[in-house]
Order: C-alpha cells, then sequence, then structure tokens
C-alpha cells in the first residue's frame, strides 16, 4: 500500500481558506515525489459542499468529520476528532495550514498521539527518500532542514504563500467523501468560544494606497515618527507601521500591516527599520516595489526588497526628503 | 491566583548572529534578552495579581546565563523564581522542554500559566499549547485580555487579518500571550533591590530524568542544517553616501517605479 499524505483544511463559516489549498497544492506535490497518495480531511457541521469541492481535486477521498460539536472550532474538539481519524487510517504525513487555528490545536494534537510538529515551514526536501522540512528561525534570520525522529504520522505545518494555490491539480474524477461521525463523550470540550468579531471599523483603508512608507522599531523613538511622515507627504503616500509601533500605541492600529493588521499591494512599499518578519511581509510582498532601508545587511527585510540601502535611516531619509521636494517641484 | 510565568533568553534582536562551525546552531558568545512576548506575559501576571491578587513565579529553562530573565522578572514584581538550570535546555524540542515544564508544575500546582505565544529563536509557538495537553487542562492561545468569568476565565483572542474572539474556560488553565497586550513596565530602583534577597530555587536536568531521561537526544525532530536563507528575489543594493543614496532612490522611483 502506498503511504498517505494527508491535508487537514480549514474552513471558515462555510469556506476553505487559502491556505488549505496551498497546503493540498504541497500534499500534491509531495505525494507525486515520494509515490504516496493524497486525501483529504476537513471538520465542522454541514460540510458536504466543502467535501466535494475538495473531492473534486486530485485526491484519493476525502473525510467530511461530522458533527454538531465541531460547529464552532475549539481545540478540545478538533483534537479529538482528529485523533479519532488519525489513528484508524494511519497516514504518514499530516499536513496543515500554519494559520491561528492550527497553531491552537496542532501541537496538542501531536501530543495526545506522542508525536511531534514541525511548524512554520515554507518548503521540504527530498533528500534521497529523506524528507527534511524547512523553516526559518531566529526571526528569518536563518532558515533550518529539519528530520522527524519519531515514527509516522509527521505533523508539518506549512506557511501562507509557502505553496502556489494554482499548483493544486484537479482531479479527472470526484474522489469518493466519507463522512465521519467522530464519538465525542460528554465534556470532551472544555471551551466555551463565542462569534467571531472584527474591532471598531477601521478609519484608513491602506489596501487601495499606491505609496506607502512604512516603519519598524529602527525609527526609535515616536517623535521621529515626524520625519517618516514628512516622507510619505513628500511622496503623496500614507503612513504605515511593523505591529510593534502600533503595539506601543504611537500609530493606530489600523495603520499596522502584517497577518495580525492590513494587507496591502501598493506600487512602492517603503520600509524604514522594518527587520522583515514573516508576519510582517504576508502583508505587504505583494507590493509592486519595495524599498528597504536598514541598517543591518543581514535583515531579512532585504531578501524580498528590490532596491536596499545598507545604513542609518537617520541620516538617508532627511536628505531624501529633500531630494523628492526637488524632484517634484521641477516636474 | 497563582500564576506561573514561563520565559526564555533569547538572542538581542539587533545582535549579528553568526553560524557554529558545524552550521548546526549559532554562535552563543551573543547578548541575550527575554524573548518579547514572554515580558509582556509576565506584566500580564504582575497586572492580574494587582487586581485579584495572588502570587507570580517565573520559570526559565536554559544556561547559567538565563537567571538574569528571572532577576528581572523578580525586579518588576514577581514573587519567586526557578530556573532550570542545564546548557542542554538549548538544544530541546518544544515536546522536550514542556515535559521538562510540566513536571516541575505536576509537583505544584498553578491557577494559571503563561508563556509568551513564540519564541524569537525557534519559533515553534507550540511549548504553551503541548503543555496544556500534557498537564490534562484547556488553553487558549494568541491572548489579547484576561478577564475572570464566574469560576474561571474569559480571554480575548487574536485571530488573522484584525479579527478577535472570547473564549471561556475554567482553571487552571495555560494562555499564550501575544504582544501587545498591555504596556510593559520597568523595573524601579527598589524593585532591584528588593529582588536580591527573593527566592530563586534551582532544578538540575538530573532532577527531572524521569520526566526527559534523554535530555536533547529524546527530541523527536531535529535540526540538520542551519544556514543563511537563500536569496529568491535580484535585491539592487544602493551604495554611496547618504546625499547619493538619496539621490539614486530618487531617480529610481522617477524612471523606474514611476511615482514621481
Ligand atoms: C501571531 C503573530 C502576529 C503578528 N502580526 C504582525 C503583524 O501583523 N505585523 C507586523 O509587523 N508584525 C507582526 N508580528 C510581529 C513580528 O513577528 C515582528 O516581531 C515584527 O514585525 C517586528 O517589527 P520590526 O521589524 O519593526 O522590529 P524589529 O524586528 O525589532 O526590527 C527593527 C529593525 O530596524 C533596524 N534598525 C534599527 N535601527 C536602525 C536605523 N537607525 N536605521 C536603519 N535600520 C535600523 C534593525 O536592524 C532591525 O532590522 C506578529 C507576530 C506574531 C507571533
Amino acid at each position: 500500500m502506498p503511504e498517505t499524505v494527508l491535508v487537514i483544511a480549514e474552513q471558515r463559516e462555510g469556506r476553505l481558506n487559502r491556505a488549505s489549498w496551498e497546503t493540498l497544492a504541497a500534499a500534491q506535490t509531495i505525494a507525486r515525489e515520494m509515490g504516496s497518495t493524497v486525501e483529504a480531511a476537513v471538520l465542522g457541521e454541514g460540510i458536504g459542499n466543502l467535501a466535494n469541492e475538495l473531492a473534486a481535486k486530485k485526491v484519493g477521498k476525502v473525510y467530511a468529520v461530522e458533527s454538531a460539536q465541531l460547529r464552532s472550532y475549539t481545540p478540545d474538539g478538533f483534537s479529538a476528532a482528529l485523533k479519532h481519524l488519525l489513528e484508524s487510517r494511519k497516514p504518514k504525513l499530516v499536513l496543515l495550514p500554519h494559520t491561528y487555528q492550527v497553531r491552537d490545536f496542532a501541537p496538542k494534537l501531536a501530543t495526545a498521539m506522542d508525536r511531534t510538529v514541525i511548524s512554520d515551514c515554507i518548503g521540504y526536501k527530498n533528500e534521497g527518500g529523506k524528507l527534511l522540512f524547512v523553516r526559518q528561525m531566529f526571526q528569518g534570520k536563518f532558515t533550518a532542514d529539519v528530520s522527524f525522529q519519531c515514527e509516522a504520522p509527521w505533523f508539518v505545518t506549512f506557511q501562507n504563500g509557502a505553496f502556489r494555490v494554482d499548483g493544486v491539480e484537479a482531479g479527472s474524477e470526484a474522489a469518493p467523501v466519507e463522512v465521519i461521525h467522530p464519538e465525542m463523550p460528554e465534556g470532551t470540550i472544555r471551551t466555551r468560544p463565542e462569534e467571531i468579531f472584527k474591532e471598531a471599523k477601521q478609519a484608513v483603508d491602506l489596501s487601495q494606497a499606491e505609496i506607502i512608507v512604512s516603519v519598524g522599531r529602527g525609527i526609535k523613538e515616536q517623535k521621529n515618527l515626524a520625519m517618516a511622515k514628512q516622507l510619505a507627504e513628500a511622496l503623496g503616500g500614507e503612513l504605515a507601521a511593523s505591529r510593534p509601533i502600533c503595539d506601543s500605541g504611537w500609530l493606530p492600529m489600523d495603520r499596522q500591516i502584517g497577518s495580525s493588521g492590513q494587507t496591502v499591494a501598493p506600487k512602492l512599499y517603503f520600509a524604514l527599520g522594518i527587520s522583515g518578519a514573516i508576519q510582517h511581509i504576508v502583508g505587504m510582498k505583494g507590493s509592486r516595489t519595495i524599498i528597504a532601508i536598514n541598517k543591518d545587511a543581514e535583515a531579512p527585510i532585504f531578501e524580498i526588497a528590490d532596491y536596499a540601502v545598507v545604513g542609518n535611516l537617520f541620516d538617508i531619509v532627511p536628505p531624501l526628503i529633500e531630494e523628492v521636494k526637488k524632484t517634484k517641484s521641477r516636474a | 491566583m497563582k500564576i506561573l510565568v514561563c520565559m526564555k533568553q533569547v538572542p538581542q534582536k539587533d545582535a549579528p548572529l553568526k553560524l557554529n562551525a558545524g552550521g548546526t546552531w549559532i554562535r552563543e558568545d551573543v547578548s541575550y534578552e527575554v524573548n518579547e512576548p514572554d515580558a509582556y506575559a509576565l506584566e500580564e501576571a504582575l497586572r492580574q495579581k494587582e487586581k485579584n491578587g495572588g502570587e507570580v513565579i517565573v520559570i526559565t529553562a536554559g544556561p547559567g546565563r538565563a537567571q538574569q530573565v528571572l532577576r528581572e522578572a523578580l525586579a518588576k514584581g514577581a514573587d519567586r523564581a526557578i530556573h532550570l538550570e542545564d546548557d542542554a535546555f538549548v538544544g530541546f524540542d518544544a515536546l522536550n522542554m514542556a515535559r521538562a515544564l510540566a513536571a516541575v508544575i505536576k509537583a505544584e500546582p498553578f491557577d494559571l500559566i503563561f508563556t509568551g505565544l513564540q519564541s524569537d529563536d525557534y519559533g515553534y509557538a507550540q511549548t504553551g499549547v503541548i503543555l496544556a495537553e500534557l498537564l490534562g487542562i484547556p488553553h487558549a492561545t494568541i491572548v489579547m485580555q484576561i478577564e475572570s468569568s464566574g469560576d474561571g476565565i474569559r480571554v480575548k483572542r487574536e485571530l488573522e487579518a484584525g479579527y478577535f474572539q472570547f473564549v471561556e474556560m475554567p482553571l487552571p488553565a495555560v494562555l499564550t500571550i501575544q504582544s501587545g497586550i498591555n504596556k510593559l513596565r520597568y523595573a524601579t530602583l527598589l524593585g532591584i533591590k528588593q529582588a536580591k534577597n527573593k527566592p530563586l530555587r534551582k532544578i538540575t536536568l538530573a532532577e527531572l530524568q524521569s520526566a526527559v531521561p534523554a535530555g536533547a537526544a529524546g527530541n523527536l525532530q531535529k535540526i540538520e542544517r542551519l544556514y543563511v536563507p537563500q536569496k529568491t528575489k535580484n535585491t539592487e543594493f544602493i551604495q554611496g553616501t547618504p546625499a547619493e543614496a538619496a539621490r539614486t532612490i530618487v531617480e529610481k522611483l522617477r524612471n523606474e517605479v514611476r511615482v514621481i
């Protein structure tokens, strides 16, 4: 029997998210190389449509794990239901998207099965049949190749954008869907989740901005924001920031770029004193042009920058503002 | 309320990191600081204690140098500290580390256990969740607010893209704390002085033998190699004095990016 690569797809309010499709693409790629079969599972209540959507792709089988207790996500419910599924199907690899939800339950599930999760991977390597999973460490300053030192199932979570959605292969015919009703004894679920909500409406929508000047902790002090603001104004752009700047209250939350803030794709993204942590990058990597100024030549932001200046932003930004003003007044 | 805060010492954010000779870890002769979300976890514990009374205990696992994290926490107001002291802890994976912590916690129960939501070095984002599972208690991750509710607590979890969710749960529980949940305090001179007389208990790896018998060799995952990331984009590095760099940038903005 070929080994199985099982994808746990994630849904919210009846929709599979993008990260789930990316993870399916990862599974299909790995399975092709290792000669294994891909299967997928989705959890919830009334998820037949989602299971069918998955079954239209090139997969051997789809599990629809149905229960009223899975209607709202809880770590206890999801972990118990998946443990039940994995113990009977015995996949070799279990792939999940590295979402907030997965971070919340996957380590629990793996621990309950005496296994481990290699989390937040950006790729994999097949070295003569030995699978290694590639992940960032030290906030993106280094990359590591990581191997499992235990029996299957091997749990791996993939970072957003690690694989491309358009890499998902469609199936020639619909795969069979198996509906599973996991047993969950009274008291399995100990937490009581309330409805998901969005904090007070955003005042600024940066997703429409053409030019964004974004500052990170390299700006050092709140009063130095004035300089960044001048640059933004000279360019006719918006001011934005990395999370620590908004956490400190120097700029409102709605100017935060990243996984827990806004996602933007301007023509020009100016990153001033931003290190380039993955949670920031996911919010701005779609920008047409990225210019980064950072005093650390090894800063991960330079890996995605089109233009890079290694240097002190306090030396470079003032003449830059003057230069922009001069050029604009001439034009 | 008795709160345990798990804290870790990690390389300083601005420290230039170098690989060791084997390419399996960094060279450890760098400056260290407390893992950022752990500092917020401590602050939250101190605030909970100020509101509801109780005790705040801090714990770290690491070499002798890691004691600095505990000293700072005591100076900020933690009541006592526990140091699992051994160089080997640096190489522990999240499961192994959680096993070591769980062994200590099983011997002395707490109402709440806080960890940072992930560490700046490994970035597993797992230790707190695993700890909850090993202890058989509920948890919540990426927590941005904590309030009491009946016999238990109600916490606000951060979700992606500006969404949030409240979750209620009984105690004891493990919470992984997100940076920005509160505003950090500084240690006062008095606090620093008082910290010297606060209890700091050391536990050796040998004392945890039954929980982590093989040490780091018991890890279920292994870093085969560590390396500088391969560049995927063709980045043009702009050289020269600040004035020259400014001119070059503007020229690019005009002729290539075409935004001015
Ligand atoms: C679940 C989760 C969600 C998150 N969500 C987000 C999010 O939505 N958005 C976000 O941004 N982060 C988010 N983060 C935080 C993220 O991991 C990083 O901690 C954060 O992005 C770092 O911000 P920074 O680059 O400004 O600061 P740092 O990482 O401290 O970097 C500062 C940079 O400034 C440079 N610098 C310092 N001085 C100068 C100078 N004088 N001149 C030039 N350069 C200088 C330094 O070399 C360094 O590279 C999240 C984290 C988690 C775990």
